[in-house]
């Protein structure tokens, strides 16, 4: 317990850091103690407006999203008890991505963009619930397979259809439209309005999931351990379900389809830390915040005042460094 | 042995899966102190059973009652300290170390909010003790032996150290060495603290050995139990196995010979 404060109080202060980063960064530097002067007094200066009304909303959305996809990430990977399950495993960036290019084929303001891609991740959710309702609400725990095969698989087979529809779309779309498009597949941050929204059903979601820690951690043992020891296992997965699939469709709805992340936070945090949920669930909450916070700073700095797409640099940066992360640690095993 | 307490007691159980009817018309008692061993042919519903009498799975027919009360009516963290279970399969997806995998079987014990004390931990060790991996207290699961992940699960089952222990196959896997270890360790947990133990085996002379009582599942839903010096004979066992059993004695003990 003090080691797990000890380590979240560390990724709190990496997570300021990077903030203060971000806030300082950018086509125009700010010194970092005026960054602290203008947040508590914003003042008439081109700096503060900047500060406030740019920099600010979008490093809080940055933030909240990794949180929510290496929190996703993580319960995916207990819910589906395969190291390989991400937050868009079963096809909720799929279901978001027809909504968001279809309002971005016949609309296109960000509003409409964000309630297509919002209302396609439900439909998505729900779907592959009802389809999967049988590895859901059941258990057999004498089943010499134990993972949930029915899920993946049905959450597999419905990105593949909503994969093929985001190519119809892509063939259907004027020239003009095309490049937002792209841009949203790839994962940006840069048309998010949504502020400190993410990072607040961050807070509750993790705070929602934190209290299932200790029955996960049963879990991952396999259902008939879980039953044997009390879990209500039926329970318990269809709410890691639910606040799973949730928080992949807010993150999805506020900066695209951000690969990476979900994946690889929790990994490289469990590399480090173990594979206690109580520990990891905040830390990834913290850590993948952090990461995506710095990524888009870089997304938005490195070639200014041009903008990468955030989920380009996610997967550049971390691809390398989770390999190089991976080959150490099996060299001691 | 009226004084004895009766854990647990079946009355005209049906067990199946699927379609078919597995074991029909099984009335059981175990009280504490009583070591169980369950035989039978491959696929005549030992495990299948055994989750039954855990109480993870829907009666055909009957009544299953656990300390005089129905099992269905147990709430699942009650249920977890009064019984426990060691499959016969255990799945690693994710590495852990063996101390972690049996202070999972301190769930049961933790309120929401608790963490594991040193209280929690000094059972966890004493129960990798007593199945003999002190050495491996720190090793990562996924990378055990088959025999070595074995003897975790039964140091978890050992941790949640429940009046009534289920056992799928517990020596199936181990080298000749731990099987007594084991199972001695489980005849004493039922001799000094009044456990009792319901295991399945396919070992005879292990079960011949070390059992209070016996459960043997046939062909065609035979049945046969009661004291294990009684029930495991030539006639019964060879019936149940569809294969001629001889039984011998060989110094003190009893041992049986597949033909």
């Amino acid at each position: 317990m003090a080691r797990a404060l000890r380590l979240w109080l560390l990724l709190a202060g990496l997570s300021l850091a990077a903030l203060l980063l971000a806030l300082a960064v950018g086509s125009s530097t700010i010194a970092p103690q005026d960054v602290a002067r203008l947040l508590w007094q914003p003042d008439a200066s081109s700096d503060s407006e900047v500060l406030q009304r740019l920099r600010l909303p979008r490093a809080l959305a940055a933030f909240g999203t990794g949180g929510l996809l290496a929190l996703a990430g993580a319960l995916m990977q207990v819910l589906l008890r395969n190291p390989l399950a991400d937050p868009y495993v079963l096809g909720v960036s799929g279901g978001a991505a027809v909504g968001a290019l279809l309002a971005l084929l016949f609309a296109g303001s960000v509003l409409l963009v964000q309630a297509g891609a919002f209302g396609g991740a439900l439909l998505s959710i729900v779907l592959v619930f009802a389809l999967a309702q049988r590895d859901l609400s059941r258990v057999d725990t004498t089943a010499r397979l134990d993972s949930a095969p029915r899920l993946l698989l049905t959450g597999v087979m419905l990105a593949a259809l909503w994969s093929a529809l985001i190519t119809l779309l892509l063939m259907l779309a004027p020239e003009a439209r095309l490049r937002g498009m792209l841009f949203w597949l790839a994962g940006d941050l840069g048309g998010s309005d949504a502020g400190g929204w993410p990072l607040l059903a961050l807070a509750a979601l993790a705070a929602l999931s934190w209290p299932l820690a200790r029955e996960l951690n049963v879990l991952l043992r396999g259902a008939a351990m879980a039953q044997a020891l009390g879990v209500r296992v039926v329970r318990v997965r269809r709410i890691v379900y639910v606040l799973a699939s949730l928080a992949s469709a807010i993150a999805v709805t506020t900066g695209g389809a951000i690969g990476f992340i979900g994946l690889v936070v929790p990994h490289a945090l469990r590399l480090v830390i173990g594979n206690d949920q109580r520990v990891l669930l905040p830390a990834c909450a913290l850590g993948g915040g952090t990461l995506l916070l710095l990524a888009d700073t870089l997304a938005r700095s490195v070639v200014a005042p041009q903008q990468l797409p955030v989920g380009v640099i996610t997967a550049l940066l971390g691809v390398p460094s989770f390999i190089a992360l991976l080959l150490r640690r099996g060299g001691t095993r | 042995m009226s004084a004895v307490a009766l854990l647990l007691e079946a009355r005209g159980l049906r067990v199946g899966a699927g379609t078919r009817t597995l074991i029909d018309g099984l009335d059981l008692q175990v009280h504490a102190g009583e070591l169980w061993c369950v035989m039978g042919p491959n696929g005549s519903g030992k495990t299948t059973l055994l989750h039954t009498l855990a109480g993870l799975r829907p009666l055909r027919a009957g009544e299953l009652r656990l300390q005089a009360r129905a099992i269905a009516s147990w709430p699942p963290a009650e249920l977890a300290r009064q019984r426990g279970l060691l499959p016969q399969t255990l799945h690693d997806a994710f590495s852990a170390s063996a101390l972690d995998v049996v202070l999972l079987g301190r769930h049961p014990h933790l309120g929401r909010w608790a963490w594991e004390d040193a209280e929690d931990e000094h059972i966890a060790r004493a129960a990798l003790h007593a199945v003999d991996l002190d050495a491996l207290v720190g090793r990562d699961v996924t990378t055990l032996s088959g025999g070595e992940r074995q003897r975790v699960g039964i140091a978890a089952l050992l941790a949640q150290d429940p009046p009534l222990l289920l056992l799928d196959e517990p020596v199936a896997h181990l080298d000749l060495h731990h099987q007594v270890t084991v199972l001695r360790h489980l005849r004493k947990l039922a001799r000094e603290r009044g456990k009792a133990v319901l295991l399945s085996i396919h070992d005879l002379n292990l079960a011949a050995r070390f059992a209070t009582h016996a459960l043997v599942l046939g062909p065609n839903g035979m049945l046969r139990q009661g004291p294990a010096e009684s029930t495991m004979d030539e006639v019964v066992l060879s019936a149940a196995f569809g294969h001629a059993v001889a039984r011998e004695r060989v110094g003190a003990r009893i041992v049986f010979v597949a033909d």
